[in-house]
């Protein structure tokens, strides 16, 4: 059964308030008629109204002001003015403060009824259409992560099937690409979700500093051991343990985890005791494995003890499909945080962010629309709002080296990262050494109040 | 309301008696109240008459409809075919708009006689707590134009059909 359509009409007239109640109620709409603003005020919060037929010419507050007030507290209530005395000046006024027509009484029945019933078809498609994209969103997610591209539906559909069991996972993707969000959509998705998800950055630590973060440490293990510290794999028993940039593990502390992952226990360091280990691993890392292992820098057996399950994200370049989806579940994101209602990005907007390559996959468009929901003055992101090198409002690439344009980009991730050269050189798709090595080719400065470099 | 020929009243209370099986008679004529004529519009204003229809119902009718050969209008519409009163007991029906001669065409007796009749069922429909119907062929589609009302079939749609007959039943009992 359709729902029913409340219409309010306001006309200090009761003939004509009486007549058009009726005439519409007739056509089966809900109908309340009332004789002045103040009292229209009154009912407007008590019910879901569809649309508002409001006199001009009214003593106290007139038509436009009425509308003016009914859109502050029901911006998408559609109000019709009418009037018997009908200027071109009161019209455009009308139409430029929100009215979506401008009718003059005596109506032709025709004319009246098929205005209703556009704007009553024209609300239904926008409900339908917001149904129909929660839906399609739901289709296009799981947890965190969006995609419609094949190969992510392919990952959405091997998530639900390997997440209730107990396997080992190895996530492989470039830096950005969303390895952590698939991990702990992995982990919601088991049975394990009422556990911690304990993630631990293989990159950011060095070997002894991951050990101890890794196997904890006993009490005096070493100078400043003041007291037992349980480690993330003690951590995460009976939950999932995502060790993020595995490819980045010292050959030494490769062999530890392989014998823990073998045995499934493990002692804390300066500790005796062998503790068993309950929880799922994960792993992730943005390296060519096999390169690595060819170079010498990855061991061959961890990464068959890893490799049980594979699953390697796309990078964005290859699933650009996804980019309005994402550009859209970032804007609904930063809207919450922010308290904004920005409503989306324009055409040319979006024609550049499907144009960018995006080195920095989801993580650089995600920064990339939070920085323009951030200078935005508008209720849409314009192309000058984005920071990508060509649409930043800088004079184009045109006569430029590709080192200017590289030392741009360069300089730009940095800022992003407030030169935290890991996530810089994640975001970049490239080793900190080569990060490093290019700071000082181009001769980069860290501003003051940037981070500490890590 | 004032003068209406006498056969247009035999053939609709005819048929309109075939359609829906309730006996129906024909009354004497009421005069157009005067007051009723809105002179800037050159229209009767069809809710003034309505009320003069309901304080002559007879006793035992159930419904009553009047015929008027006057163009109508409600205020807020430039004109109006007839008006009812949702689930109430009085109607009116204008014959003016359904002759062809309204729109500077040759008359068409048997074409008048459609309009009219589906005009006073769906008034009727009305009547007896019938909304506008969005089914177009059903006799309670809205008539905006003579041409909706020509695109109607005679009957009411299944849905409309039903729920008279229910009301009819329910009022007989």
């Amino acid at each position: 059964m359709e729902p029913k359509v409340n219409i309010l009409v306001v006309d200090d007239e009761e003939i004509v308030r009486d007549s058009l109640a009726s005439w519409l109620e007739e056509d089966g709409y809900e109908v309340e008629a009332v004789e002045n603003g103040m009292k229209a005020l009154e009912r407007l919060p008590l019910k879901e109204w569809s649309l508002a037929l409001v006199d001009l010419k009214m003593p106290g507050m007139d038509g436009i002001q009425l509308m003016e007030e009914i859109k502050k507290s029901r911006p998408d209530m559609t109000v019709i003015i009418m009037t018997a005395y009908a200027t071109v000046d009161t019209a455009v006024k009308a139409m430029k403060r929100g009215a979506y027509d401008y009718t003059v009484k005596p109506f032709n029945p025709e004319d009246l009824s098929m205005t209703i019933r556009k704007i009553l078809e024209h609300q239904k498609l926008v409900k339908e259409n917001i149904f129909l994209r929660k839906e399609l969103k739901k289709q296009y997610r799981l947890h965190d992560m969006i995609g419609k591209n094949k190969q992510m539906q392919d990952i959405f559909e091997l998530v639900k099937t390997v997440a209730p069991s107990n396997s080992i996972v190895l996530i492989q993707g470039e830096s950005g690409t969303g390895k952590e969000l698939l991990a702990r959509a992995i982990h919601d998705e088991s049975p394990r979700r009422e556990a911690p998800f304990i993630s631990v950055s293989c990159a950011a630590l060095t070997e002894s500093l991951l050990e101890s973060e890794l196997f904890g440490h006993e009490k005096g293990a070493f100078t400043g051991a003041d007291a037992i510290r349980r480690g993330k794999i003690e951590l995460a028993q009976d939950g999932t343990l995502f060790l993020d940039e595995i490819g980045d593990v010292s050959l030494k502390l490769q062999m530890d985890l392989l014998r823990v992952l073998e045995q499934r226990e493990f002692r804390r360091v300066g500790g005796h005791d062998l503790i068993p280990i309950n929880s799922r691993i994960i792993a992730a890392t943005n390296r060519d494995l096999k390169k690595a292992i060819a170079e010498g820098h990855f061991r061959e057996d961890l990464y068959y003890r890893l490799n049980v399950i594979s699953i390697h994200i796309p990078p964005l370049r290859e699933r650009k499909e996804d980019i309005p989806l994402l550009v859209d579940h970032f804007v609904d994101k930063f809207n919450m945080e922010m308290g904004k209602t920005i409503e989306g990005v324009n055409e040319g907007a979006m024609r550049l962010l499907l144009d960018f390559a995006w080195p920095g996959n989801a993580r650089e468009l995600r920064n990339v629309i939070e920085r323009a929901m951030v200078v935005t003055k508008g209720k849409t992101i314009l192309e000058s709002d984005l920071s990508l090198p060509a649409a930043a409002g800088r004079p184009g690439n045109h006569g430029k080296s590709l080192d200017d344009i590289e030392k741009e980009h360069i300089r730009l991730i940095l800022g992003e990262n407030r030169w935290n050269i890991i996530r810089s050189a994640q975001m970049l798709g490239i080793d900190r050494v080569t990060l490093y090595n290019k700071i000082k080719k181009y001769e980069l400065k860290k501003p003051l109040g940037a981070e500490k470099e890590v | 309301m004032g003068a209406i020929d006498d056969d247009i009243l035999q053939w609709l209370r005819s048929d309109l008696h075939a359609y829906l099986d309730l006996p129906v008679k024909a009354m004497d004529s009421l005069a157009i109240p005067e007051a009723s004529f809105l002179k800037g519009r050159n229209q009767y204003h069809s809710t003034a008459i309505l009320k003069e229809i309901l304080a002559e119902v007879p006793p035992g009718a159930v419904k009553i409809l009047g015929l008027i050969d006057r163009d109508l209008c409600i205020p807020i519409l430039t004109f109006v075919f007839g008006e009812a009163q949702l689930g109430g007991t009085a109607s009116l029906v204008s014959l003016a708009r359904l002759r062809q001669e309204f729109y500077g065409l040759p008359p068409d007796p048997s074409l008048f006689r459609e309009r009219l009749y589906k005009e006073c069922l769906h008034e009727l429909g009305h009547n007896f707590g019938l909304i506008h119907c969005r089914t177009r062929e059903c006799v309670m589609y809205l008539s905006n134009t003579v041409t909706d009302v020509d695109r109607k079939e005679r009957t009411y749609c299944r849905d409309c059909d039903v729920t008279m007959l229910s009301k009819i039943e329910t009022g007989r009992s």
